[in-house]
This record gives C-alpha cells, structure tokens and sequence, in this order.
C-alpha cells in the first residue's frame, strides 16, 4: 500500500473562520427562553451560568455556534442556550459533531456530555473524535453516577461503590477520563472543576481558542445520588492538598504554602508527589503542556485519584497543534474542485457518461 | 486455416468458473464490456466467496461470473448456463448441477491431478470416465498452452499461469464473435507500469483467440446478432457504480453538497470507494469508527445543510436504528442505503436476499415512518438514488433506499440519462422568521408544517434569527419545545405517519403491463426480482396464457391506486428473496390473499420456476390446464 503526503492547512484559532460580530453581546442573549429543570443545587448549574456568561467574550456570531449533546442530565445543555443545538441519542454526540463541524468551516462547535453518555455507551466516538482531532470542544460533566436513570455507578465511579445496582459495591474499574484522553492522542487535555467558575472560564477559553478536539473534563456535583463525591478538592480546608494545579511554564506545586510538588521518579519513570524542603524547588516538574510527547502528562493525570477523590492535577494537561481532520477533508474537496473546473451539471453529464460506452441510432 | 462454420443464436449464457484467485470476476466482466460494445442486450451475475482467498482449489473457494447477452430484451442474468467454463475441479463440480443436459463445458485440465480431484471431492476423474457423456466436453490444457505462448516474456511459471484465463477469455470471445479491442485497451492500461505482465497478459488473450480459431476442438462459432434497443448512449452499469451515480447527481440537482458517513460492510462499500473518488463535486465521505458514528455524522451534516447519506447493508441497519430513529424524530432529510445481503446476523455477506424490508419498515422503537425505496434493475439505481433524495429534502425525512447483493454487483447496459432530463430537487431553506406574534412581530417555530407536504422548515446554522433546538425529545406542535403533554405526543405520532402518508400525492400511477387486458392473476414484486419476475411472465404469455405484472418502486407509502389494482385481480402472486415480507404487508394493509413465491436461497430467482408458479395459479384462477412447455422455449429468456 502506498501513502501520500497530506497538506497541512496550517495553524490557526479554533474559531478563526467562524463569522464574529462587533454587537456587544450579552449572557442573556444566549439564554434561551426554556425553564430549566436540573435538580436544585445541581453542579449543572454552574457551568451553564458559567459558559452563558463565557460565549459573549468569543465575539462569534451567535447562529454559527452549535451546541451539541448526548444523553443524560448535562445532555439537556443545548436547549437552555439560544444557538443552534441538538440533543441527539445516548453517546452520539461526538459522531454528529464530526459531521457538522466536517460540513461547515464557520461553525462553533460544542459537545456537551457526561460520563456516562461519553466514556460507557459513546466510548468509541469518544476516542475516535480525539485521534481525528476534529475541530470541536467537548465538555465532559464528570459527576461520577448515573443521574437521569437514577443513581446507577457510572464509569468513574470509584471500585465498591455501593448503588442501586451494585448493592455489594461495584466491581468496575473506574476510567480516569484525562488518562484516556491522552491515550487517545487528543490535542487539548483538561480538567476543570464546576465551582471554581474563574478556572473554569479560563480553560474554557483557551479549550475555544485551540484547533482541533479539546477535551475538558469538568467536574460536576450531584447532590441527589453523589454528593460530596469531590468534597476534598472543594472543601477550603482540605482543597490545598487535593488539587494539584497544573500552569504551562510553572514548576508544579500545590498544597499548605506550596510545600508540596511533583518530581520525575527516576524508579519508574513517571512524576511523584514530594515534599518541596526534601528536594529542593529546583528539582520540581515544570509543567509543559506542549510537550509533543504525551508521556508526562499523562503520569501526571495517574496522580488522580481513581477512589474517593482526595488528589486530582487540575489543569489543561495537553494543548499541542496537529492538523484537524475537517480542515484536511476540506482542502482535499478544495483540490479536487480547482483541478475539475466547469459547470456541476457539466461535470456529472462527463462523468456518467465516461467509461466504455456505445450509441445506439 | 480451417473454414468453420458459424450458428446463428439469440442468446447464450456463459458461466465462468474458477478458484477465488483465477480472475474470474475479472474474465467477466471484460466478456460482459465486450458483449456491450457489440451491442447485445446483456445481464450478469457475479457469485463468489465472502472470504477473499479460500483454500484454493476446494468448493468454497469457488467463484463465478455468469453473462447472459442476446439479440433482444432480456430481463435476467439466466437460469442455466450453456456454457461452463471450469478452471479446475472444484469449479466444475460446484457449477456442473446447474447446467441443462447438452450444455457446452470447458474445462482447464491442467489442474485435473489427483489432489486437486480429491480436494474437490472426486474419486475418480471425471475427465476420463463417462459422468460428463451428457455434455459437450472440451478438456483442453488452458495453462500449458498458456505457459507456452508467453514463455518468450521470461516470467515465472506461476507468473505466466496466472494468464490463463485471458487465454479462456480469448477463447470465448472467438467462439462468439466479441470485438477485442476493448479487452486489448483495458489489459495496456491495468498493467500500463509492468511491461511483461501487460505483454503477457495480452499474448495469452490473442492466444486463446487463434486457438479457437486453428483447432479442430472448436468446429463451430456462434453469432449473436445485437439487439435492438431505444437510440441513445450506452454503457454498461453495475447497480453499486450507478447508485453511487445518482447520489452524485442528486447532489448536484439539489445544489446541495453530500455527506457520506460510512462503515465498510459488503456489498455496499463500493459506493463509499466510488463516492470518495468525486471530493470534485463537493462530496465529503466520512469512514467512520462505526455503523452509528457513519449515519450519526450524516445525521450532522443534514442538520449542517447537506445531504447526510449513509451506506450499508442490513447488519449496519440494526446498528443504525436508534440513529435513524433521531433522524425520523428531528425530520432531517437523510438517506439511508441499505444493500441487502444474506442473513440473519452475518449470514451470507456476498449473497443476495430481499429480508430487509420489514426491518426497514418497522425496525425501530416507537411509530417510526420511514420512506422505502427500492430499484429494480442496476441501471435503476441511479434513478432510485435520485427518486429518494428528491423525497428526503421535499419532506424532511430519512429515507431507507433498498438495493441488494444481486442489484449491486449485477450489470446491464443502461441509457445514460441528459442531465437536463434528471429531477431538480429545491432544498427550500428556511430564511426567516415564520410565526406572527400579538406584537406584530415574528418568530421562528421549527415544527410549522407546510400544509402540502406537512414538511417542516429546514432552518441550517448560520442563518441569523432562526436559532433552534432539535432532538429526540417528542416536540411540541409547531413551536418544537419539549412536550410532555399526552395529546400532543398523539398528534405528533399521527402528524409523522400522515407526513410519510402524503408521499403518495407526490407518486405517478403504479403502472400495470396486462396487454390482453384479460389477465385474472396479477405478479406484483419490488426491487431486484423484476427481472425474473418478467421473464416468468413472458414464459406464461408466451404459452398463450394471460398474466399481468405490477412492480413497486414505492414500499412506503405504497402508490395511492395500489388496493384499488389488487382489487381487479382474482389472484396475486408476490414473488420475494425472502419469506413473505411484501405479503405480509398488503395482506394487513388491503386484506388481500397475496399468495407467496418465496425463495431465499441467495441468488436471484429462477424465471422458469417462476413461471411455474404463475402457471398453476392461472390455472386455478382461469379453471383451466396450463402446460408452458408447450411452445418453442429458444425465444423466450
């Protein structure tokens, strides 16, 4: 089999050829006019205000943004928004993303999903829209259960979690969804929390601004079947130990007065956790999120706890420039137009008509 | 040169037969191009193995390629071959129960050695003892000769055997008189980089050619004059290439640029392969992760301003079914092609049946109408392609385009169409606000049915002051909110039955062919068995008896006049790839007593059995005896 030298489209914004719009927009003009029905203190909620008050700051105009969902509780994002959504079928959402943001260059375009919708029943697409690198933005509310069927564990629930389908605890190994992003060689990585709604903007604008698929796993409080699944990275007393903040170009530090940090372990060759007076601040992983190779990025995700939430790196792990499958699918269409010109009705009359053909008189 | 004589034939079905490696796909379909070019009206029936090289030498490693072409209409690619070409004993011993006593039958005895024999189940050469005294045999060393002819090109042994059956196809195409040049044209272009494969390949055709022509083996050739046919242009279509042909045409009718999503399954990857060669007229195809991932992205480009296509066969229609489902929900326009294949499950990948229509008609959760679709012959594919198009944008729906294994791989020369002639389709998009408000002003309401079609607006993004939502979720009448509300879940089920239903408006008149007008039994059939059922039909005419034929491009809705035609007739026979499918349908829908033909052995129907089956139910209908054998059999195909 032989292969080919793909043109590369170059580097640009993620929204670059989307239409923008001089108006001053406001979070209200995304609002839709629907109720919405989350359950009262729903982390839900948060990133809703928090993405409402976001979208005016892109400038886009806002009939070329199109919100995209699955199915589940956060699946019901797109109707509260006043762009252009769907809200397709159960871990779909990636699959009828890639074909809007593959047919049109001026969209914005958004998945929303859990991870229920995106790492159980939409794994595949998952994966496969990340190593595409389509140019979208997913947001994965990672809460942990199940929340619209009612409290089942989901995919990252922490092993012996006990359910109403798991009475004995569950036997599932979790996914640590940051982990399997980058397995999947996806070009943006991170991880945000619903609370914290300036980090949560921060990641979001920086997940808009990157071209291709990023990917940002948001985590999301249930108060009705989860609660308090991340009390320690929210809790101001504990928070400073548990979260493990990630910034491109800093030496990654965290805890009381940053006396805790991440090192290489020269056993294993992944990162560990040390205390920064044993090792001295010299020692201390600079984070480097555009390190072409994923490797350290993702031991650092493996510092994430996979049971009860005590430790997670929080962060974008991974923001890194490869060609997007749209653009590139794009520009094969661009070339093959530009060496057939001519009239479509002309072309087709050439081509049907070509091949060994005889006249009947 | 030996003077021989030649015989004059209206028609002649050649079967060529071979292991998986032989080339024999490749031997008939140049046989068929030259058929073509000379002008006689042909039909072919490609039939091989679903894995790529069986054992060689064993029966399932057989494969075959049979061409019928006459000097008239035909409607079939036959039912018994006259001629067997058998490149080894496998291929002679799975084809040999096929053929009618007399039958013409070329063997290449090169591979006749007792392992071969025994691999294909022979005890004994058949070669030697008297088993084939029915037929007309021709043992001749179709390698050896081979290998000797184009020894001067310095190949390998194995290299230069692999050029036997050009010599076959150089044999054949003398005994009937084909025109060569076009075999010549295609054997410099295929193997335009390797100069002595191409010489070789070319000396062994021309080989085989004056072999014919030297040899005493071969006394006689045959003419088959060409048949007449409507003035136009040309070609010889499978039903895959001309499928693919019209979802470029309705892309280019409808100004709308096309979106394949797609998984690769047999038989229907061929029109993804086809379509990707046409990015020119703005065609993207997706090779998605899977079934679901293919029409999900169609699905998105529809909601993007395409036209969303999907490609598959039925195993890939079970996975798609929620999708479509969603596509029926959100009233997307969206085809979905499904080339049907042997099953259930797996079943038989590279066979043909016709079991897919009830799961295309009722395969999904909830009151879920889907137009159905079907071609009847290879060149009408592209029409059917163009026909369910037209219907996807006019009334926002997914439609289900139901070719098969026989139709997609099969060919027959077709008429290419003037484009000027081809449907235009309006895409129609929404450009503004449809719905006046208490103040004067207006809003947008994604579900505003037009009131002739019930279709709903088609609003894409990018389009100011039309931001909208769609989904799964039931939506409220009109304005397209969530709704919960009992009555209208009921409106909107029946509203999306009714929006199918007035489909029927837009169809011509089902045409009925009864020329005596006396015909009590009437055959309706849809899709690939039109050929067969025909020439059942003009067996039974022919005979002198009376039969009318009907044949159903739309399975849903069904054409308006169809109970009213099923009324007229005292008998309706529904000849079907499968177990009654289409009977069960109008039986629940007129409470007619369709009586079934129903073979689902994955290949086409046999016209003479057919025909049979017409016989004796003209016989009850009519109250009296029918013997088809009665009139010469040589016309009729």
């Amino acid at each position: 089999m032989t292969s080919t030298e793909l043109p590369f489209p170059g580097l640009r914004s993620g929204v670059e050829l989307v239409p923008t719009t001089d108006t001053p927009q406001t979070g209200k003009e995304f609002t839709s006019d629907q109720e919405v029905r989350w359950c009262p203190g729903c982390g839900d909620y948060a990133v809703l205000k928090a993405v409402q008050g976001f979208l005016p700051e892109l400038g886009l105009r806002r009939e070329n943004i199109v919100f995209v969902s699955g199915i589940g509780c956060s699946s019901r994002f797109p109707y509260y928004l006043d762009t252009y959504g769907m809200h397709s079928i159960h871990g779909r959402a990636p699959s009828i993303a890639t074909g809007i943001a593959t047919a049109r260059e001026d969209l914005s375009v958004w998945v929303v999903t859990g991870d229920g919708d995106a790492l159980s029943i939409g794994g595949n697409h998952l994966i496969h829209a990340l190593r595409r690198n389509v140019n979208m933005t997913i947001l994965l509310f990672n809460n942990r259960i199940y929340g619209l069927t009612k409290g089942q564990y989901s995919p990252t629930s922490e092993p012996g979690k006990i359910t109403k389908s798991t009475p004995m605890g569950s036997l599932d190994h979790p996914f640590n969804p940051v982990s399997l992003a980058l397995g999947a060689e996806g070009s943006f990585v991170a991880r945000t929390i619903d609370s914290d709604r300036k980090h949560l903007t921060s990641v979001l604008s920086a997940a808009a601004a990157h071209r291709g698929t990023s990917f940002v796993e948001i985590y999301q409080n249930c108060p009705i079947f989860n609660d308090g699944a991340f009390d320690a990275i929210k809790n101001n007393d504990t928070k400073a130990d548990a979260i493990i903040p990630l910034v491109h170009g800093e030496p990654i530090r965290f805890g009381a007065e940053g006396g805790k940090g991440l090192i290489r372990d020269g056993k294993t060759g992944g990162v560990k956790v040390a205390e920064v007076a044993d090792v001295g601040e010299g020692a201390l992983l600079v984070h480097d999120a555009h390190n072409p190779d994923p490797s350290t990025a993702f031991a650092i995700s493996r510092l994430t706890d996979s049971g009860y939430l005590n430790q997670s790196p929080i962060g974008i792990f991974r923001q890194v420039e490869r060609p997007t499958y749209d653009d590139q699918a794009r520009a094969q269409i661009g070339t093959a137009s530009q060496a057939a010109p001519g009239a479509p009705d002309e072309r087709l009359a050439a081509l049907i008509g070509g091949g060994d053909t005889w006249t009947v008189v | 040169m030996v003077s021989k004589q030649v015989k004059q034939l209206d028609r002649v079905i050649i079967r060529f037969a071979g292991d998986s490696g032989d080339g024999m796909q490749l031997t008939g379909d140049r046989f068929t191009q030259e058929s073509a070019a000379f002008g006689n009206d042909l039909s072919t029936l490609p039939n091989f193995p679903a894995e790529i090289r069986a054992p060689q030498g064993t029966l399932p490693g057989v494969s075959s390629f049979q061409v019928h072409f006459a000097d008239h209409d035909i409607l079939t690619p036959g039912d018994a071959p006259d001629v067997l070409v058998a490149m080894n004993p496998a291929a002679l011993r799975a084809n040999l129960g096929d053929l009618p006593k007399g039958a013409t039958v070329i063997v290449d005895t090169h591979d006749f050695t007792t392992r071969n024999l025994t691999k294909a189940g022979y005890t004994a050469n058949p070669l030697d003892d008297d088993s084939l005294a029915d037929y007309a045999l021709h043992p001749v060393d179709l390698t050896g000769l081979t290998v000797a002819a184009v020894k001067e090109f310095g190949l390998s042994r194995k290299d230069a055997a692999r050029a036997k059956n050009m010599f076959a196809l150089g044999l054949l195409s003398w005994m009937y008189g084909r025109p060569v040049d076009s075999t010549i044209a295609f054997l410099q272009r295929r193997f335009a980089k390797v100069a002595d494969i191409r010489d070789a390949n070319i000396t062994a055709f021309k080989s085989g050619w004056n072999f014919g022509e030297t040899t005493e083996t071969f006394a006689v050739s045959y003419e088959i004059k060409p048949a007449p046919m409507p003035a136009g242009t040309y070609r010889n279509i499978t039903g895959n290439l001309a499928l693919a042909y019209g979802l470029v045409a309705s892309g280019v009718r409808s100004g709308l640029p096309v979106f394949l999503g797609s998984y690769p399954i047999t038989p229907a990857s061929d029109i993804l392969h086809e379509l990707s060669k046409h990015k020119a007229f703005g065609i993207t195809t997706f090779q998605a992760e899977d079934e679901i991932a293919g029409i999900g992205a169609a699905i998105g480009a529809s909601f993007a301003g395409s036209l969303g296509v999907t490609t598959t066969s039925g195993p890939g229609i079970a996975l798609k079914s929620e999708a479509i489902g969603l596509a029926v929900m959100t009233e997307l326009p969206l085809l979905v092609v499904d080339v049907q294949r042997g099953g259930p499950s797996t079943g038989l990948p590279t066979k043909t049946e016709q079991a897919d229509l009830l799961q295309a008609m009722f395969g999904r959760n909830g009151e879920a109408p889907v137009p159905i679709v079907a071609p009847q012959s290879p060149g009408d594919c592209f029409d059917a392609a163009l026909e369910a198009a037209r219907i996807a944008v006019t009334y926002r729906t997914p439609v289900m385009l139901l070719s098969d294994g026989y139709l997609a791989n099969g060919s027959e020369p077709w008429r290419i169409p003037e484009i000027d002639d081809l449907p235009t389709i309006d895409p129609d998009f929404a450009t503004g606000a449809n719905h006046p408000l208490e103040d004067g002003e207006s809003d947008f309401w994604p579900y505003l049915r037009d009131e002739e079609t019930l279709a709903r607006p088609w609003a894409i993004p990018g389009t100011p002051g039309l931001e909208h939502r769609i989904g799964g979720l039931e939506k409220g009448d009109g304005h397209g909110n969530i709704s919960y509300d009992p009555a209208n879940h009921d409106f909107m089920v029946r509203t999306r039955q009714a929006k199918v239903d007035r489909i029927a408006d837009s169809l011509p008149p089902l045409q009925v062919d009864d020329p005596s007008g006396q015909a009590r039994v009437l055959v309706l059939g849809w899709g690939s068995t039109y050929g067969p059922i025909g020439a059942g039909v003009r067996r039974v005419r022919k005979a002198g008896y009376h039969v009318a034929q009907a044949h159903l491009r739309h399975l849903n809705p069904f054409p308006k006049d169809l109970g009213e035609i099923l009324e007229r007739y005292d008998k309706v026979l529904v000849p079907e790839m499968n177990l009654g499918q289409l009977s069960m349908l109008l039986r629940a829908r007129y409470l007619v007593d369709a009586v079934g033909y129903n073979h689902v052995r994955g290949l086409p129907l046999k016209a003479a059995e057919l025909a049979e089956a017409i016989g004796e139910l003209v016989a009850q209908a009519e109250g009296v005896d029918v013997d088809l054998t009665a009139p010469a059999e040589e016309a009729i195909s």
